[in-house]
C-alpha cells in the first residue's frame, strides 16, 4: 500500500464490509445441508460441535472436527475460499501470534535449534500451537459456516426459543443493525474527508486524521444506535424476536439433531 | 370524550440542556396539526413525549385520558394498543429501516403486534402497493435513495392503520416530486378521525397538513392559531426564526424585508 493511498483503502475497506456482508445474506438463501435445517438444529448442533472442540484432547480428534466443518461448509455451499480469506488466514494470524512464544518456552524433547539465537523448538511446543491454532481454527469455521448459511434474525429467535434471555438477544440484534449504521457512516465521513483532502498528505498526518476520526464515529454511532432503539420501541418492540416463519423440527431435523449430538459426544469422548 | 393528547405544563431535558419548559397544548381527534419551529425549537422532543419514547421530568401527558407513564407503558396490554394507535416517522429514515428487506421492514409492527401471518402478509402488500413500493419489496433498506426510504419509512408506520400519525419532518431532504407525494398523503386523511400532527420549518407545506398551528420557540408554545392566521403575522415569524430580513438592492437601492423561502413571490414599491 502506498503511504499515500492510507485514506482511499480505508474507505475501501468500509465499501467492502458492506459488501461482504450482502454476500452473506446471499448465502443464507442457497440450497444447502443446513439451510435445510431448523435454525434451532443448527444452533444446537453447531454448539454441540464447538464444545467437543474445547473438550478434546487430542489433536487428531480436534482435526477430525474441522473437516466435518468443512464437509459441512461445502454441502451447504459456503464457498471455501471466502472461508480461507475470511477466516483461517485472519485466525491464522491472531492465534498464531499467541501461540509463537509457546514453541520456545514449552519445555521437552528439542525439534530443532537455532545457535546462534540459543533458541530451540520443543516437540511439545509445536503440539501446544498446534493445538491452540487448530482449536481456534475449528470454532470459528464452524461459527461462520452457521452465520453464512443462517439469517441474522433466524439466529435470534432460536436463540430466543433456546431461552437465551430477552436483554442478551436484544443486545445481539443491535450489535447487528449498529455495525450497517457504523459502516455507512464511517464510510461518509471518510468520503467528505477525502473530498476536502488537497495536496499530497503524509501517511501519519493521515493516521491520525483516522484516529480522530474514530472518536468522532464512536460518539455519532451510540447516539444513532440509540435511535434505532427509540424506533424500535415506537413500532412495538419489547425484547421479542417475532418472525413470519414459524420453527417446525421435521423428521430430517430429528435426524440432524441425533447426528450433531452423536458426532460431538464421539468426538469428545475419543478425544479425551 | 377525552382529547387525543392533552399536555399539561410538560418540561424535559437532555442531560443539563432544557429541550420542553412548561409546555401546554391539547390536541383532539381529527385534528391536523403543524408544530412549528426552528431547529432547537423542541419539535422533535414533543413528538417523541407523545410516543411515550421521553417521559417529562414535570407535567403530565394523556393519550385519550390515559396517563403516558413509563410505568404504564410496561403493561403489555396498554404498550402493544398505544403502538397499533400511535406511530412516529422519525425524521432520519436510516434509524427506522433496520430490517433485511423492505418487506421485512414494514412487516415488523405488525409481527410486534402479534397478528396472524396471513393478515401480516396481506397487510405488508397492501401497504406496498398503497405507496407504489411494491417493485422494492426485496431490497435491503439501506441500499434505496432518500426517497425510497423516506416511503418505505412511512409504510412501515401506515400498514398498522394507526389512529395517530406522528411525521418529524416527513418532507426534509427530499425531492420536489416526492415532497408533493408526501403532502398528498396528509391531505388524504383531511376530514378522517385520523389525527396528524407533523414537526416541520418549511411554511410552504404548512396550509396543505394542517389545520392548526402551534409555533414552538426554545421548547414552549410560542402561539397558536389557523395557518392563515400564522403565517401572515411576519413579527411572530420573525421572532421565532421561521423567516429572516432579506437584503437585497434594486436599481441601486438597498432594502430590506422579512423573508421566507417558501414564499417566492413578493411584490415591491419602487
Amino acid at each position: 500500500m502506498s503511504r499515500h493511498s492510507f485514506l482511499k483503502s480505508t474507505v475501501r475497506g468500509f465499501a467492502q464490509a458492506v459488501s461482504k456482508a450482502l454476500q452473506s445474506e446471499h448465502a443464507t438463501t442457497q440450497k444447502g445441508l443446513l439451510q435445510q435445517l431448523d435454525p434451532r438444529v443448527r444452533v444446537i448442533g453447531v454448539f454441540a460441535l464447538v464444545v467437543s472442540v474445547i473438550l478434546c484432547r487430542r489433536l487428531e480428534a480436534i482435526a477430525a472436527i474441522f473437516l466435518i466443518a468443512i464437509a459441512l461448509a461445502v454441502a451447504s455451499r459456503v464457498r471455501l475460499g471466502l472461508l480461507a480469506k475470511r477466516v483461517w488466514l485472519v485466525v491464522l494470524g491472531f492465534s498464531g501470534v499467541i501461540a509463537l512464544p509457546a514453541l520456545f518456552l514449552t519445555p521437552g524433547e528439542p525439534l530443532f535449534t537455532a545457535p546462534a539465537l540459543h533458541l530451540s523448538i520443543s516437540m511439545q511446543g509445536v503440539r501446544t500451537a498446534a493445538f491452540l491454532i487448530l482449536r481456534v481454527e475449528t470454532a470459528a469455521t464452524l461459527t461462520t459456516v452457521l452465520v453464512l448459511s443462517t439469517a441474522w434474525t433466524h439466529i435470534l429467535k432460536a436463540l430466543r426459543s433456546l431461552h437465551l434471555p430477552a436483554e442478551v438477544v436484544t443486545m445481539l440484534a443491535m450489535t447487528h443493525r449498529y455495525l450497517f449504521l457504523l459502516i455507512e457512516t464511517a464510510n461518509q465521513m471518510f468520503e467528505s474527508r477525502q473530498s476536502r483532502a488537497v495536496g499530497i498528505v503524509s501517511g501519519s498526518a493521515q493516521r491520525k486524521m483516522t484516529a480522530r476520526t474514530a472518536g468522532v464515529l464512536l460518539s455519532k454511532s451510540i447516539e444513532l444506535s440509540h435511535e434505532v432503539y427509540l424506533a424500535m420501541l415506537s413500532r412495538g418492540f419489547r425484547g421479542e424476536v417475532r418472525l413470519l416463519t414459524d420453527f417446525r423440527l421435521r423428521p430430517r431435523d430429528y435426524v440432524a439433531l441425533t447426528a450433531f449430538v452423536f458426532t460431538s459426544c464421539m468426538a469428545a469422548w475419543i478425544g479425551r | 370524550m377525552p382529547s387525543t393528547f392533552a399536555v399539561q405544563d410538560i418540561s424535559f431535558s437532555y442531560e443539563a440542556i432544557p429541550a420542553i419548559r412548561g409546555l401546554t397544548l391539547c390536541i383532539e381527534e381529527g385534528d391536523r396539526v403543524a408544530l412549528l419551529g426552528a431547529n432547537g425549537s423542541g419539535k422533535s422532543t414533543l413528538l417523541r413525549i407523545l410516543d411515550a419514547l421521553y417521559f417529562p421530568s414535570a407535567g403530565s401527558v394523556t393519550f385519550k385520558g390515559d396517563a403516558l407513564t413509563h410505568e404504564h407503558l410496561q403493561q403489555e396490554e396498554f404498550s402493544l394498543s398505544f403502538r397499533r394507535r400511535v406511530a412516529l416517522v422519525f425524521q432520519n429514515p436510516d434509524v427506522q429501516l433496520f430490517n433485511p428487506t423492505v418487506f421485512d421492514e414494514v412487516a415488523y409492527g405488525p409481527l410486534q403486534m402479534q397478528w396472524s401471518k396471513e393478515d401480516v402478509v396481506r397487510r405488508v402488500d397492501e401497504t406496498l402497493s398503497f405507496m407504489s413500493i411494491s417493485h422494492l419489496r426485496e431490497r435491503p433498506p439501506y441500499r434505496l435513495s432518500g426517497g425510497e426510504k423516506k416511503r418505505v419509512a412511512l409504510a412501515s408506520v401506515l400498514v398498522l392503520n394507526p389512529d395517530v400519525l406522528l411525521l418529524d419532518e416527513p418532507t426534509a431532504t427530499l425531492d420536489p416530486k416526492s415532497q408533493s407525494q408526501v403532502v398528498d398523503l396528509i391531505q388524504q386523511w383531511k376530514g378522517t378521525a385520523k389525527t396528524v400532527i407533523t414537526a416541520t420549518h418549511q411554511l410552504e407545506i404548512v396550509e396543505d397538513i394542517a389545520d392548526r398551528v402551534f409555533v414552538l420557540e426554545a421548547g414552549t408554545v410560542m402561539a397558536e392559531g389557523s395557518p392563515s392566521e400564522i403565517l401572515s403575522n411576519s413579527d411572530l415569524l420573525l421572532r421565532a426564526n421561521l423567516i429572516h430580513a432579506h437584503r437585497h438592492s434594486h436599481g441601486g437601492v438597498m432594502h430590506s424585508h422579512p423573508h421566507s423561502h417558501g414564499h417566492s413571490q413578493h411584490e415591491h414599491e419602487r
